[in-house]
């Protein structure tokens, strides 16, 4: 792997400034007083080491795993009221750190600083109480439990020794939420409300025990676009008030957006730093990947045909009745690749199933080659030559306790050669399966182990070696690339370029735009459940892009 | 930004204006067809308010050892521990208490050694859903296979000793524990006072039920041991992210839980009789967990349905001791005492089918709790 | 909802595979083995303190050797010992047939007692009226024995995929509906007019399972519970239907996504285990009884979850199990007539083997050789 360019900054040791203009901490009153002290954007260094002391520092922070290095004497500094991301890919260790600092896991070396001096967190209960709280990916709300009883949990207001004080609960909690700049309502019950708000009270969960630092662990995962930008306003305003913030996160351009200063991690180190005001995407992701990456990949023009899949003014409901997809029109023709893009949870998940014969149409029509196969079986398309691959992989396209061989035949094992009146023919399967996974390089010593022997991208092989091998005319990839290490994306990628150019018909689902912009012929924008625009990928720009996704529309209404 | 309101929560508390409005309903309904002498249904709203009150005591007979069962399994299955060995767990306290009664009865006189009774078949129980707990919480066995267990183990292991130690010596139980005395001017009034009898001309143990009912319910809903306990049913990754212990909170809700069981052991052979028969639980607790389902996992409920099954069950010794009048009469007591033996089953699996609501369990009942998981 | 290392096995559901427990058929197979022997140590243990608090009044560390001695001969002693062995392990067979195969497709079939009882009353019925010859009246007999079973597991299974209600409760409360209602029918509708307790008619001797054994009691049953036995082995593993059972057993999901259908996987695999358990009532029945009796009590079904527990929900295993257990039930008159220790106890060893079957870890903390193998490369244990 590359070695950390030698001209790109260290990370910070107290009382070195990194190099180049200083910026004042986004609405801290020291710094900028500081500022206008020294009479303008340029201070003296030591005036502002001094004032922009840390509130918390990680210091050579270790942690090894068996067989893996998840963190590696890292070094992390976050000031009183910045917002400071943490950047890197899926198992960069990000989440080992931050499982350090909550008191869920204890560090094999190094010391964390608050305040200037050494605690040892040993517990979440330790770390709230040191003021430190954590808003998890996924949210750790019950349910059936009001918004009230979410909050207070584990640090209730009480009445007396045994009863709860609900009133006096919720005075504090609408008080603490309306500081925050918006309502809520402490009665509520959290499973009927919107994942948004969800995600406020988890962040109210942490500030109504005092917390000063806020850990923040992928929080626009799931959010729309709107959700987003409000949560970024709350977050602005907490960091104004001095709470510091450590947001992690894997999206170039939120972070670009939000962050006072970046850190970079790849393979348990820190890479370096770099200052959203200069660093770029492109920057950002040769820090995090090691190498140049060219977002672009090797593929030449497209030659489309005839039309393969038509979609027609598809309407499709979701497990609690709602419509989510609302009336989506398009077409995928042979020999190109189709991107569907937008911000995870605008209906693609259910659009994708239900064109795969695992959701049912409420309406619309779905055509394969001028078959109307609407709402047939899963089983009924896999013969007319559709291939699925699903986004969650280990829940949906792999049995995991069950041998590679038996899940290199999952979708065929009812017919020939695999069986023939009902029995099996195990010896056919174990040759299919050695062919399969010398063919698609599965990293095994044997075929008869079970599939959860298997790394993530090994899996996801396993998987493409099971679809791609058969004959198609429709291939949908669902996230195909999500969780796997770079390596494997690039062989991925690649084998849809190519099955593109055997005259195949692609439809790419993927919520990194990149990708989806990387691969696409033509691109679908998906919003409200609705394809509110199809581009030709060639001259599409990825601002409007973006745009579109964010609003629907492509020009901000004047 | 707009108020996060919750119009589902305003549905909830309309519905329980809806069921109040149907009880009101009924009563009305059943008022008239006794005062204008509707047939069939007259005579069996007259049934109900002369003949059964007297008979009521068979009903809490019935009835409490089922809701000890449920409240056990309440415990248990709120904080996320799933406890198919309810009966195994109150034959296992019927026994020991009927060995301690027989034996300090020569020692310490009647009342006393009943009362030591009850305290060893409390033991008794907490030490077998200590093994549950362990089981389920520690070792993370599959839940139900641990309950079957404690199951097979109580039968054989009650079997066995019974012969041993009982049947070979003949050895006979205690007098059973007094029961609180009724004064008759109250007994005399009409409808309610039976019904008082009923419920107060109670030994202690059946007596503390309602009370351990209310202590329950109000312990779980309003306290902060409550809201602790029903967290770690639901979601225990949250509550432990929270600071909570929820393998401590698991263990002592299961070992308390055996507390119930142990009460209603002890009232079988301790208060209703004061013998053992090998089996003579004959699938009660099981029957207390269909009361935990039909009472939708709360005390209260858990009660209420105990009631309605010891009613049901009840029903055919009524009938034959007391029948409603005319023809009604010929009909109720033409229906054979296998299906009144039925119902409560039968209401659980509708209850189950979701014919009447669904029955949500705590969303992790029966998922032991794994700390190192992601999520 | 937490992730585990099978993402498609969620709640109550059983997840056949750690359900029980990972490793290879060696590494289980000295599980079992052990968890026999701890089992069968501390009944001797009890059956010394049955010697000391029993009217014998008498401590005898020996006792359990005579104890074992005399269950031994009860049980292996001769032909007809033999003979009653092999019919008490049949049932089991059935039953224990009847939980393994729901074990496989991720369902807890606790029914099998009511399942067992309506498949006899069924065949106790049929076998009443019809008057063709022998094999052509048993074989109806049984047919109708499985069918009636079925019925009493499609009730659950169907329960469970439409409405989504757990079988463990559906299946419990079925139990005793069965006692009930049977009880009902055979003391009412159905009854012996001459009988001196309440009972169905005797069958007609066209449906009564020949013995096969002369001078013994031993029918044919047993043959019947193996031949159903290596049907059952087939269809789980070697027949495209079985895949699809344990592939929903192992993750419904994936089997969704593979085309297969969860929803009538799982009322078709009650039904089969309904089937099996009636038969086991079947030639209980046919074979023993000769009618239904309205006051049936048996605990053939319970047993069954032991069964197919220790026999690891494999078919030859199950086998394997029920014979164990029908050893220690025939066996136990005899050790009771020769020492006058309690039958119940062979109920506690079971209960005990049971324990440590389940507990395996207990077992794999005290032998490493028995501990199954992690995962070849580490997976990612860190974001």
């Amino acid at each position: 792997m590359a070695e950390v360019p030698p001209n790109l900054p260290h990370p910070n040791q107290p009382g070195e400034p990194a190099p180049g203009p200083i910026s004042a901490a986004a609405g801290n009153p020291e710094t900028a007083a500081a500022d206008q002290a020294a009479g303008g954007t340029t201070v003296d260094p030591a005036i502002a080491a001094r004032a922009t002391a840390p509130a918390l520092e990680m210091r050579a922070i270790s942690k090894r795993f068996p067989g893996v290095v998840a963190n590696d004497h890292i070094d992390l500094s976050i000031r009183p009221g910045e917002i400071h991301a943490l950047l890197g890919e899926n198992g960069a260790g990000k989440s080992t750190l931050m499982n350090i600092l909550y008191g869920l896991l204890s560090p094999d070396e190094g010391e964390i600083l608050l305040d200037g001096a050494v605690v040892e967190i040993s517990s979440p209960s330790d770390a709230i109480a040191r003021g430190i709280g954590m808003v998890h990916q996924h949210f750790k709300l019950v349910p059936v439990f009001s918004v009230a009883e979410n909050i207070v949990l584990g640090n209730e207001t009480m009445a007396n020794a045994v009863f709860l004080d609900v009133r006096r609960s919720e005075g504090r909690i609408r008080a603490l939420s309306q500081q925050l700049g918006f309502e809520i309502d402490p009665e509520a019950m959290v499973g009927d409300l919107s994942v948004g708000i969800q995600q406020r009270i988890e962040i109210l969960k942490a500030l109504y025990r005092g917390a000063k630092v806020l850990i923040l662990d992928e929080p626009t995962a799931v959010l729309t676009p709107q959700e987003t930008s409000e949560i970024f306003l709350v977050l602005r305003r907490l960091a104004g008030e001095g709470t510091s913030i450590v947001f992690i996160s894997h999206k170039l351009n939120e972070v670009l957006e939000i962050a006072d200063r970046i850190t970079v991690i790849r393979r348990g180190r820190v890479v370096g730093q770099a200052d959203p005001k200069t660093a770029t995407e492109e920057s950002l992701a040769e820090m995090m990947v090691g190498r140049e990456v060219s977002l672009v990949v090797d593929k030449g023009p497209a030659s489309p045909g005839e039309a393969v899949l038509t979609v027609e003014d598809l309407t499709v409901a979701d497990d609690r009745g709602s419509i989510v997809v609302a009336g989506a029109s398009f077409g995928v023709r042979a020999g190109e690749i189709f991107g569907l893009a937008g911000v995870a949870g605008n209906g693609q998940e259910e659009l994708v199933e239900a064109i795969n014969g695992l959701r049912k149409v409420t309406s619309g029509r779905v055509v394969l080659g001028g078959h109307d196969v609407t709402n047939d079986s899963s089983r009924s398309l896999s013969e007319r030559g559709v291939a699925y691959i699903p986004g969650d992989r280990q829940r949906f396209g792999l049995v995991l306790p069950y041998p590679i061989e038996d899940n290199l035949v999952l979708t065929e094992y009812y017919h020939a050669p695999f069986s023939r009146f009902g029995v099996i023919n195990e010896r056919a399967i174990s040759k299919r399966a050695s062919e399969l996974i010398s063919q698609y390089d599965i990293r095994t010593p044997s075929g008869g182990l079970p599939a959860s022997t298997l790394s993530g991208g090994n899996q996801q092989k396993v998987i493409v070696a099971r679809e791609f091998s058969r004959d198609l005319v429709l291939l949908v990839a669902d996230q195909p690339t999500r969780g796997i290490d770079v390596g494997s994306i690039e062989f991925i990628h690649r084998q849809i370029v190519a099955k593109r150019d055997a005259g195949i018909a692609v439809l790419l689902v993927s919520a990194e735009l990149d990708e989806v912009l990387e691969l696409s012929d033509r691109i679908g924008i998906m919003y409200r459940g609705q394809l509110v625009a199809i581009l030709d990928a060639s001259t599409a720009e990825k601002e409007t892009i973006g745009l579109i996704m964010a609003t629907g529309r492509a020009e901000v209404p004047a | 930004m707009t108020a996060a309101t919750s119009s589902v929560a305003v549905l909830r508390r309309d519905a329980r204006l809806v069921w109040i409005g149907v009880a009101i309903g009924l009563i009305v309904l059943a008022l008239a067809a006794l005062l204008l002498d509707v047939p069939y249904l007259g005579s069996f709203v007259d049934w109900l308010i002369n003949r059964v009150p007297p008979l009521s005591y068979l009903i809490v007979q019935y009835a409490v050892p089922i809701a000890f069962g449920a409240l056990c399994g309440v415990m248990c299955e709120r904080s996320g521990v799933t406890n198919i060995g309810i009966e195994g767990m109150i034959l296992t306290s019927a026994f020991v208490a009927f060995l301690t009664g027989a034996y300090l009865h020569t020692v310490v006189g009647a009342p006393l050694a009943a009362i030591i009774g009850i305290g060893t078949a409390i033991v008794a129980a907490m030490l077998l859903s200590t093994l549950h707990a362990w089981l389920s919480i520690t070792i993370k066995a599959d839940q139900i296979i641990s309950g079957t267990v404690i199951n097979i183990l109580a039968l054989g292991g009650t079997a066995f000793f019974n012969q041993l130690l009982v049947s070979t010596t003949r050895l006979s139980g205690t007098n059973t524990l007094p029961r609180l005395d009724v004064p008759n001017e109250l007994a005399a009034v009409p409808f309610i006072g039976p019904i008082i009898d009923a419920l107060l001309n109670q030994g202690p143990i059946a007596m503390s039920l309602i009370v351990l009912v209310v202590f329950l319910q109000i312990m779980l809903f309003r306290s902060r041991w409550g809201l602790r306990t029903r967290a770690v049913g639901e979601h225990p990754k949250a509550a432990d992210t929270v600071g909570i212990d929820v393998v401590r909170t698991r263990y002592r809700s299961v070992i308390l839980g055996g507390v119930f069981a142990g009460l209603a052991g002890a009232y079988l052979t301790l208060e209703q009789f004061n013998s053992f028969q090998d089996n003579m639980t004959g699938g009660v607790g099981f029957i207390g967990l269909a009361a935990m389902i039909f009472g939708r996992w709360t005390p209260l409920g858990a009660y209420g349905a105990a009631i309605l099954f010891g009613a049901v069950q009840s029903m055919q010794l009524a009938v034959r001791i007391s029948p409603p009048e005319g023809d009604l009469g010929g009909i109720i007591s033409a229906i054979p005492p296998q299906v009144f033996g039925m119902l409560p089953y039968v209401f659980t699996i509708i209850v189950l089918a979701g014919v009447v609501g669904r029955a949500v369990p705590p969303a992790a009942d029966g998922i032991p709790y794994d700390k190192e998981a992601r999520g | 909802m937490t992730e585990s290392a099978n993402p498609g096995a969620a709640g109550l559901n059983v997840d056949a595979t750690t359900l029980l427990g990972g490793g290879s058929l060696g590494r289980q197979a000295i599980v079992t083995g052990i968890a026999i022997v701890l089992g069968l140590l501390i009944g001797a243990v009890l059956i010394v303190l049955s010697g000391v608090i029993g009217p014998a009044q008498s401590f005898d560390p020996t006792l359990p050797i005579a104890g074992y001695a005399a269950l031994l001969e009860g049980a292996l002693g001769g032909p007809k010992a033999i003979a009653n062995t092999l019919n008490s392990a049949t049932p089991l067979i059935f039953t224990g047939l009847s939980v393994a195969f729901g074990f496989r497709a991720g369902l807890f079939n606790i029914g099998a007692n009511g399942q067992l009882l309506v498949g006899g009353f069924c065949a106790a019925i049929v076998g009443t009226s019809v008057a063709l010859p022998f094999p052509l009246a048993a074989i109806v007999a049984i047919l109708a024995g499985g069918l009636g079973g079925a019925l009493w597991g499609f009730i659950p299974g169907a329960l469970k995929a439409w409405r989504g209600a757990h079988e463990v409760v559906t299946t419990i409360m079925l139990n005793s509906i069965a006692f009930l209602l049977l009880n009902l029918l055979a003391s009412s509708i159905f009854k012996d007019q001459g009988a001196t307790f309440p009972r169905t008619p005797d069958v007609l001797p066209g449906s009564v399972l020949p013995i096969i054994l002369v001078n013994t009691r031993l029918h044919a049953g047993i043959l019947i519970a193996l031949a159903t036995t290596f049907v059952v082995w087939f269809l789980l593993f070697k027949t495209t239907l079985g895949f699809e059972i344990r592939t929903v057993g192992a993750n419904a999901s994936a089997a969704r996504y593979a085309g297969m259908r969860p929803a009538f996987i799982t009322i078709l695999t009650m039904s089969l285990a309904g089937a099996l358990a009636g038969l086991g009532g079947t030639v209980e029945i046919l074979g023993i009884t000769k009618n239904y009796p309205a006051e049936y009590i048996v605990n053939f079904g319970f047993d069954g979850i032991a069964v197919a527990l220790l026999g690891r929900a494999h078919p030859f295993g199950v086998v394997g199990a029920a014979l164990l257990f029908g050893v220690m039930r025939a066996g136990a008159g005899a050790m009771q007539r020769a020492t006058d220790i309690p039958v119940d106890i062979i109920s506690i060893v079971q209960a005990v083997i049971l324990l440590f079957v389940a507990a395996q870890i207990i077992i794999q903390q005290l032998l490493p050789a028995a501990r199954p193998k992690g995962p070849v490369e580490p997976s990612a244990a860190a974001a």
